[in-house]
């Protein structure tokens, strides 16, 4: 096994061990990046000499048998909508292609408190907005498995990143599915906390009420090691959740304990619409966790099939806010030579948004507007409670719910850009556990006819992080999905 | 023109800066004539990824007030974001309370000029953040300070209760005064602690019908006198106005207009007001707010008396003039001093004239109120008591209430030092008088025989004594000997 194939918690563990230095093992890493990323795409910005010096930092100390945090020496890759004082942080926008931000989003911080290694900055979709990396204005990211088609979206330099072995673990961030989908078409390991499970500070809004960072991983323990950093209370963030009520713990902790009497729900009307493919892999699934002594159980998930429309509201219309600060006056790109006071606003906008971002503002801007808001913006409130509603009786009957992560597999790129309703449908199964703001994962279930991943998506109430960990490790335990890996690394 | 009448309407929006440790979303502290973009911080400056948190303080201040101006506090608040784009505006939307304000339906109790109260009924009051502000003070380009933006502000919007140019004087004047006594702002409106927009329109009476005049907004007001001047000439303008064109109010015909402070008129900003559409949606950044009956207890235990039933109470409980009773309570300072010399024993009117007349007066000198000098409640009630016994005269008290200020010695001491204690002993000053009567024979002569001089005459004797004594003769004392003498 060569160095790029381990794990982060392998690596950690070498590195803490001192059988290879955290230099080595950034070296390689950068090696790596150097070998493939010409064909991935997965960055948008490399720190090779500020990786280089924290690496040494932390051999350093270890040497010295100074304490260290738990990814000491660990390269990780983050996903470019979180504020770093070092490099640019871009959105994968034209309009932040040269934002520096003067402070560290929360999650940064508690990545560099724990001694990881930050190589780069990873892809994206514009703003987050999109499913297949595609609407990056800064960078095109293949699917490792198959370099014509996509990575998914909106974290797809992230899981790109993973998959092609560029580094061991990532973080991205989840509005509707931008971390499970990208897991799921690249073949590794994608989790979306409860909403406020992390802090969002620093993590540039696209839906605030949506919006998620989490961990990509190769293994189920990996991305529950990177949850264990990132997680807790942050009195920054009003919105992440006071640790008295909904306490976080050491996640590797029992990981591999499977859960007793496990009841496992599934929503058979709901998964249909799915691919052969992946109703097969679903299936297969299903039959792994009855060996494990799981019942199965059906659910009825009435309201999931107005998810998508109320999500495409809620998001947009919050999208539509938080994207305002972006006029060439306060933040962003600024005209070069706009004719009055009003063009400075409007040419800078229409210069430097890409299509899928202005159509979302246009939309969000729409559902806000007054005469519509009751209509569009409070009736999508509505159907997001329905749905809660769904998920609070559905986990009075199971412990977990389990579905497919996409409808597909990854598609090819260029298929779906210029038919954004098709993008968007493609969402169905990811975007209930943001609105929700349920916890889901996606660990790699299978392949498609095409050798392409397919992933599983298991859901569990809010704050049950440790739980949803453990029963994605009972699936992976007894499979060797994860194991797969793409030509390229081959 | 005498088969015409009017009344004059007037509501009143009122923007009112807390004084709170920080702002309101960030912990910036406030800021007041620092450099530039000094005070500030990546969440008030809405750089990308920041987020707001709420300033518990900003809110029990906007409690209180609310409290004060007898509102309802809100059980459930939120916050909504209002959306306009604009150079002072950071993250161009402004967090503020939409449709659950934290305080609505009040009102406020206002002094007119006649001695009676008016009540004036609140609609509103909400709290939102301040925006920065735009410098056009360099050539081709205009600047943004944003040490302003995030500011706490309570937005106070009354209804049309007012109806005459003293009236929104008075509503703001007791404004203010509310607004200093609970400490929630400093309220100096030099400063834009407190920024009044009147909304000002007529309702005309005439044979051939009745008529409303376009509401016309006020801007730009920055002392009490320029609020009541601004109303005073608007209704003058729209008087003449309707009369030359006979336009009346409609849809959409509300104008802005700006108070030239230089020329005392109003000038026209912008005609018609715009169908502004602010997309309210409430803020997912920050979390609604609930305020639990402990919670409101709690705040409710802070308020104090109000300045106007404080000023009332100073006339029907210690018998003081109108005038005297709006000195003492105009600053909380100054009332809560006079009560503490009360409390001390000093007699009301006695003490209210020794702060009226000195102590105010020192402390104006010394750019502070009463409770910045060196000197205690209880000092002055100790002075008071003094004046009352004779011991000093109430010139002398002046002179000892002086010098208390300037030294922090105690009033008996000091009357002791510069030799103002007054002579009442009888027997002392009996000599005294024989001496007087002695030597002014012609005047002794003209108060006995009851002539036309007598009442100067017994004046002069009076003086004469004193004088003999130095001023430290008590009056009284002496007069009682003159008359027992004279008879
Ligand atoms: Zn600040």
């Amino acid at each position: 096994m060569t160095l790029p194939d381990l794990t982060a918690i392998e690596l950690r563990e070498a590195i803490a061990t001192r059988r290879i230095s955290s230099a080595e093992a950034v070296a390689e890493t950068f090696a790596q990046i150097d070998r493939l990323e010409p064909t991935v795409g997965a960055f948008l910005s490399l720190f090779r000499d500020e990786a280089a010096a924290r690496a040494g930092d932390v051999d350093r100390r270890i040497a010295a048998g100074e304490p260290v945090g738990a990814l000491a020496g660990v390269p990780v890759a983050v996903k470019d909508v979180l504020c770093t004082t070092f490099g640019a942080t871009t959105c994968g926008s034209r309009m932040l292609e040269r934002f520096h931000s003067p402070y560290d989003a929360t999650a940064i911080r508690r990545l560099l408190n724990a001694d990881a290694v930050i190589v780069g900055k990873t892809n994206m979709d514009e703003f987050a907005m999109g499913s297949s990396t595609e609407n990056s204005a800064l960078g095109r990211t293949v699917n490792p498995w198959a370099p014509d088609r996509v990575p998914g979206g909106s974290s797809g330099g992230s899981a790109a990143a993973v998959a092609a072995r560029l580094c061991p673990v990532a973080l991205g961030s989840d509005t509707g599915g931008s971390i499970r989908q990208p897991a799921s078409f690249c073949g590794v390991v994608g989790l979306k906390p409860t909403y406020g499970r992390v802090s969002r500070y620093g993590l540039i809004a696209y839906g605030s009420s949506l919006d998620q960072i989490g961990p990509f991983g190769r293994t189920v323990a990996d991305v529950a090691l990177l949850l264990s950093v990132i997680a807790g209370h942050d009195p920054a963030d009003s919105t992440s959740v006071d640790e008295n009520v909904a306490p976080i713990a050491d996640y590797l902790d029992g990981l591999d304990e499977p859960v007793e009497g496990l009841r496992i729900g599934v929503a058979p009307a709901f998964n249909a619409g799915a691919e052969p493919s992946v109703r097969a892999a679903l299936e297969a699934a299903l039959d792994v966790y009855r060996s494990a002594g799981a019942q199965i159980v059906e659910i009825d998930m009435p309201h999931l099939d107005y998810a998508i429309a109320a999500y495409y509201v809620i998001a947009t219309a919050e999208a539509s806010s938080n994207l305002s600060r972006y006029d060439g006056v306060h933040y962003g790109y600024r005209t070069p030579d706009p004719a009055d006071y009003v063009e400075v606003y409007t040419k800078s906008r229409e210069e430097a948004f890409g299509q899928e971002v202005k159509r979302r503002i246009m939309l969000g801007t729409y559902a806000l507007s007054s005469g519509y808001y009751d209509a569009y913006y409070l009736k999508a409130l509505k159907v997001r409670n329905l749905i809660r509603g769904d998920f609070v009786r559905a986990f009075e009957k199971c412990d977990a719910i389990v579905m497919p992560v996409a409808p597909t597999t990854a598609f090819k790129i260029g298929e779906k850009v210029d038919d954004p309703l098709k993008m968007y449908l493609g969402d169905i199964y990811t975007i209930s556990a943001n609105l929700a703001g349920i916890p889901g994962i996606s660990v790699p279930c299978g392949l498609d006819e095409n050798s392409l991943p397919i992933g599983l998506q298991v859901l569990t109430p809010a704050f049950s992080e440790a739980k949803l960990l453990r029963i994605a490790r009972m699936y992976e335990a007894a499979t060797d999905w994860h194991t797969k890996k793409p030509a390229m690394v081959q | 023109m005498s088969d015409i009448s009017y009344e004059v309407i007037v509501g009143l929006e009122i923007h009112v800066q807390l004084c709170t440790k920080t702002k309101m979303f960030c912990s910036c502290e406030l800021s007041f004539g620092q450099e530039a973009n000094a005070r500030v911080c990546p969440v008030c400056l809405g750089m990308p990824g920041s987020l707001p948190v709420m300033n518990g303080q900003a809110v029990e201040y906007a409690m209180l007030a609310a409290m004060a101006l007898n509102c309802t506090v809100a059980p459930f608040t939120k916050w909504d974001r209002k959306s306009y784009y604009y150079p002072d505006l950071p993250k161009n939307y402004q967090i503020s309370q939409y449709d659950l304000p934290i305080g609505s339906h009040g009102y406020i109790e206002i002094l007119l000029d006649d001695g009676q109260t008016k009540r004036i009924r609140i609609l509103r009051a909400h709290l939102e953040e301040d925006a920065g502000k735009n410098l056009h003070t360099a050539g081709n380009f205009s600047q943004v300070d944003l040490n302003r933006a995030g500011t706490p502000l309570l937005e106070i919007v009354t209804e049309p209760d007012m109806n005459s140019p003293s009236q929104v004087r008075a509503l703001a004047v007791e404004l203010q005064r509310i607004m200093r006594y609970l400490g929630v702002s400093e309220g100096d409106m030099q400063k834009g602690h407190m920024r009044f927009e009147p909304n000002i329109n007529l309702a005309i009476t005439r044979p051939d019908g009745q008529f409303r005049t376009p509401i016309v907004e006020v801007k730009n007001l920055n002392s009490f006198r320029a609020l009541e001047r601004s109303v005073a000439y608007e209704v003058q303008r729209q008087l003449d106005d309707f009369l030359e064109t006979g336009v009346t109010l409609q849809m959409g015909n509300k104008s802005t207009r700006g108070w030239n402070d230089q020329d005392e008129v109003t000038v026209l900003q912008r005609e018609k007001e715009e169908a502004h559409d602010y997309r309210y949606f409430p803020d997912p950044d920050l979390v609604p707010v609930t305020t639990t009956p402990p919670w409101l207890d709690e705040i409710r235990s802070r308020l104090c008396e109000l300045p106007l039933a404080r000023q009332t109470r100073y006339v029907t409980q210690y018998g003081l003039s109108d005038y005297d009773a709006g000195v003492l309570t105009a600053e909380r300072p100054t009332a809560d001093f006079f009560e503490r010399a009360l409390a001390a024993g000093g007699e009301p009117k006695r003490v209210c004239n020794l702060l009226t007349q000195v102590g105010l007066k020192l402390a104006k000198d010394r750019g502070g109120d009463l409770s910045s000098l060196d000197l205690e409640p209880v000092a002055v009630a100790d002075l008071a008591k003094m004046v009352d016994a004779g011991t000093v005269s109430a010139t002398a008290a002046n002179t000892i209430l002086e010098s208390m200020v300037a030294t922090g010695k105690a009033p008996a001491a000091l009357a002791q030092e510069l030799n103002l204690i007054q002579t009442s002993d009888a027997g002392e000053l009996e000599g005294i008088v024989d001496q007087v009567l002695a030597e002014n024979v012609q005047a002794v002569q003209d108060v006995v025989t009851e002539s036309k001089k007598s009442k100067k005459a017994r004046g002069f004797l009076l003086g004469q004594v004193i004088q003999k004594t130095k001023g430290q003769a008590n009056p009284k004392v002496v007069s009682e000997i003159l008359e027992r003498k004279l008879k």
